[in-house]
C-alpha cells in the first residue's frame, strides 16, 4: 500500500480495499459492457430519430415538473417530520418513505385506483371533466410518487444536522416564523435541498413501472425514455443500447453536479486565529 | 418599565421569581444543571413553564396563572438571546447578520444596513462588515453577535455565558465591550466567572436546584456569602480600591502590587483578585520588593481539603497543617499575609 505523505491513519484493513474494489467493479462492469455494445457508426441517427427525441423531451419535461412537485410537497413534509414532534410522526414518516421500498408497479396500481376513472378521487375528477390516468399529468404524478421520499429523506437529514439553534436565535431577534423559514432555515439547508432535488430528478428520469401501469405508453404523451428503451429492445437492440447510454450520460451529469462539493453542509466552519 | 417574572416548571424542578429595573443588569450564578439556561429559555419563549407570569412594563410575555393561557411567541417578546456560541447565520455577511433584527422589525434594506453599520462600529467590528462568519475568529464572531442582539433593540438582553467559549485573550476584550454596551440597559447574564458578575452586573442571583438561594448587590453576596455556591465562588480573595501604576490602593490606604489585565487604567476603580493558595503566612513582616505583606488579625482557622484555611482581615490563606502548627496559629493572633505580585490580578471593577 503506498501512503501519500500528509494522509492520516484511516483504520481500514487492507482486505476491505479488495472487497470495495469488487463492489466498484460490480457497478462499473455492466456499464462498460453496455458501452462496448454500442453501435457507434449508427449512434447519432439512432438517438436523434423522431421517437427517441420525443421520448427524451417528454422525459426531461416530466422529470422537471415532478421535481418541482417534490420540492413543493416535500419541503413542508420534511420540516414537519424534522422539527415538530407530534403523535403519529413515526407512522407518517414510514408512509412517506414507503415508495422507496414499494415495487413501482404496485405504486402504479395504487395511483390508478386513486386517480383512475373508477378511482377514489378519479370518479369526482371525471365528473368535473378532468381525466388524469393515461395522460402526461399521470406521468408526472407517478414520478412524483416514487421520487418524493428521496427529497424528504435528504432534506430531513439536513434539517436535523442543522439543528434549530439558528432558528431560535432568529426568533428572539424578532423574526416571525415565515421569515425564519425564508431567511434562515431554507438557506441553511440549501445544499441538502439541492441534492434532494437532484436525486428526485434522477429517480423521475428513470421511473418505469409506475408510469407504465398508471400512464401507459402513448408516444409523445406518456412514453418516456425508459419506456421507449424497453419498447425498442424488442425490435431494435442497437437503438435500445444507444438510448440507454444517453440516459446513463444524463444521470451521471445530474448526480455529478450534485455531489461535486460533498462538504457544503450547513455546519459553519470557524477560521482559527 | 419593570420586568417581572415568576415561573414554575415541575419537570425541571424550576421555581423562580425575579424582578428587574429598567437599566439593571443581573448576573445569574450557579452550578451546572441549576436551571440557569432554563430561566433564559422561559423568558425568551423557547420553553413553556407549567404556570407563572412574565411582564415587561405593560407588555405581557406570558400569563399562565389561574385559568389564563396567554403565550407570546418569541419574535414579539423583545428579548434578544446571546449564547455561548455566536450562532451567526453562516450564509449572511457580518453586516447582514446584524441587519437581521431591524429587517425583521420591518425596516427597509438600506435602513437596516445603516443601523447594522452603526452597531458594528459600536462593537469595534466595522472593518468586519463584509466578512462571512466562517472567516471570523471566535472573539470577532461573538462581537458581531453582540452587535446583532443590540441592533434588534431588545427590551431585555439575555446572555448565556457569552465568554465561555472564548480563549483567554478574547474574553477580556469582550468583557470590556459588554461593560460598555450593558450600561443603562436591562440584561440578564449567566456566568461562571465571578469577574463577569463584578464587572457587568448590579445585582447577583445564585440559582441552585432551580431555586434562587441568594440575591443581592454583587459585592455584598460575594463578601458575605450565605449559600454554599457563593461561598465557593468567594473562595477567591478580593480587594477593592483604586487602580495605580503598580497595582491598586485600597480605601484604607493599603498598597497592593499586582499585574494589570490589559484593560485597566490608573485612577479607575479596580479589584485585586488572588487565590488563597497564593498567600503565605509569616509571623513577622517580610522584606522583599515584589511581595505584598499585609498585617492581619486571624479570625478563623478551618480545614479545607488537606490544607488549613486561615481567615484574617477578610482574606483567606491556605497553608499546610504542618506550617500552621510550626507557626502556632490561633484566632486573634496578628500575622502577615504575604503574596507575590505576580499572583495578584488587577481588574477594573
Amino acid at each position: 500500500m503506498n501512503h501519500r505523505s500528509g494522509s492520516g491513519y484511516t483504520g481500514i484493513p487492507p482486505w476491505i480495499y479488495a472487497i470495495a474494489a469488487a463492489g466498484g467493479l460490480f457497478v462499473l462492469l455492466p456499464l462498460v459492457a453496455m458501452v462496448a455494445k454500442v453501435n457507434w457508426p449508427q449512434f447519432v441517427p439512432l438517438v436523434t430519430s423522431e421517437s427517441s427525441l420525443t421520448a427524451l423531451g417528454l422525459s426531461l419535461r416530466t422529470s422537471a415538473a415532478s421535481t418541482v412537485s417534490c420540492v413543493v410537497l416535500g419541503v413542508p413534509l420534511a420540516l414537519v417530520l424534522a422539527r415538530s414532534p407530534f403523535p403519529g410522526q413515526r407512522l407518517l414518516r414510514a408512509f412517506v418513505l414507503l415508495p422507496l421500498v414499494l415495487p413501482p408497479v404496485v405504486g402504479g396500481i395504487a395511483l390508478l385506483y386513486t386517480f383512475g376513472r373508477q378511482g377514489l378521487l378519479g370518479k369526482n375528477l371525471e365528473l368535473a371533466g378532468i381525466q388524469i390516468a393515461f395522460s402526461t399529468t399521470a406521468v408526472v404524478l407517478a414520478q412524483t410518487f416514487v421520487a418524493l421520499p428521496f427529497l424528504v429523506v435528504s432534506l430531513e437529514g439536513a434539517l436535523r444536522t442543522a439543528g434549530n439553534k439558528y432558528e431560535a436565535v432568529a426568533a428572539t431577534l424578532g423574526a416571525r416564523p415565515s421569515t425564519v423559514l425564508r431567511r434562515v432555515t431554507i438557506p441553511l439547508v440549501l445544499p441538502g435541498l439541492a441534492s434532494g432535488a437532484v436525486l428526485s430528478f434522477a429517480r423521475s428520469l428513470g421511473e418505469f413501472g409506475a408510469t407504465l401501469t398508471f400512464a401507459g405508453s402513448l408516444q409523445g404523451v406518456t412514453r418516456t425514455l425508459p419506456l421507449e428503451i424497453y419498447l425498442q429492445r424488442e425490435t431494435d437492440a442497437d437503438a435500445a443500447v444507444a438510448l440507454s447510454l444517453v440516459l446513463v450520460a444524463v444521470a451521471v451529469a445530474v448526480v455529478g453536479l450534485s455531489y461535486r462539493h460533498p462538504h457544503t453542509g450547513a455546519a459553519p466552519e470557524r477560521a482559527l486565529q | 418599565m419593570t420586568f417581572h417574572l415568576n415561573a414554575i416548571l415541575a419537570a425541571r424542578n424550576f421555581d423562580v421569581s425575579l424582578r428587574l429595573g429598567p437599566a439593571e443588569t443581573i448576573a445569574v450564578l450557579g452550578p451546572n444543571g441549576a436551571g440557569k439556561s432554563t430561566l433564559l429559555a422561559i423568558i425568551s419563549g423557547l420553553l413553556r413553564p407549567d404556570t407563572g407570569k412574565a411582564t415587561i412594563g405593560e407588555k405581557v410575555l406570558f400569563d399562565l396563572t389561574a385559568d389564563k393561557n396567554l403565550w407570546s411567541a418569541p419574535h414579539i417578546r423583545g428579548t434578544a438571546l446571546l449564547a455561548q456560541e455566536a450562532l451567526l447565520f453562516p450564509h449572511l455577511s457580518a453586516l447582514d447578520n446584524v441587519a437581521f433584527g431591524p429587517r425583521s422589525a420591518g425596516a427597509s434594506r438600506t435602513e437596516a444596513r445603516e443601523t447594522a453599520a452603526h452597531w458594528l462600529a459600536e462593537v469595534d467590528a466595522g472593518s468586519l462588515a463584509s466578512r462571512r462568519p466562517g472567516q471570523l475568529s471566535g472573539g470577532q464572531a461573538q462581537r458581531v453577535a453582540v452587535a446583532r442582539a443590540l441592533a434588534a433593540d431588545p427590551d431585555l438582553l439575555l446572555l448565556d455565558e457569552p465568554m465561555a467559549a472564548l480563549d483567554i485573550h478574547a474574553a477580556p476584550l469582550l468583557r470590556r465591550l459588554l461593560k460598555r454596551v450593558l450600561a443603562n440597559r436591562r440584561a440578564i447574564i449567566i456566568t461562571h466567572d465571578i469577574l463577569d458578575a463584578l464587572m457587568l452586573a448590579d445585582r447577583v442571583i445564585v440559582l441552585e436546584d432551580g431555586r434562587i438561594t441568594e440575591e443581592g448587590p454583587t459585592r455584598e453576596v460575594l463578601e458575605k456569602p450565605r449559600s454554599r455556591f457563593a461561598a465557593g465562588l468567594a473562595g477567591l480573595n478580593l480587594m477593592t480600591g483604586s487602580v495605580t501604576e503598580q497595582g491598586l490602593v485600597t480605601a484604607q490606604g493599603q498598597i497592593v502590587a499586582g499585574h494589570h489585565d490589559d484593560t485597566t487604567v490608573p485612577g479607575q476603580d479596580g479589584v485585586a483578585v488572588f487565590p488563597p493558595s497564593a498567600v503565605s503566612v509569616f509571623l513577622t513582616e517580610e522584606h522583599g520588593s515584589p511581595r505584598n505583606s499585609f498585617p492581619v488579625a486571624i479570625t478563623d482557622l478551618e480545614p479545607h481539603g488537606d490544607q488549613i484555611r486561615v481567615r484574617a482581615g477578610g482574606l483567606s490563606a491556605d497553608i499546610t497543617p504542618a506550617a500552621s502548627a510550626d507557626l502556632g496559629l490561633i484566632p486573634g493572633m496578628t500575622v502577615h499575609f504575604v503574596i507575590k505580585a505576580t499572583a495578584i490580578a488587577i481588574h477594573p471593577a
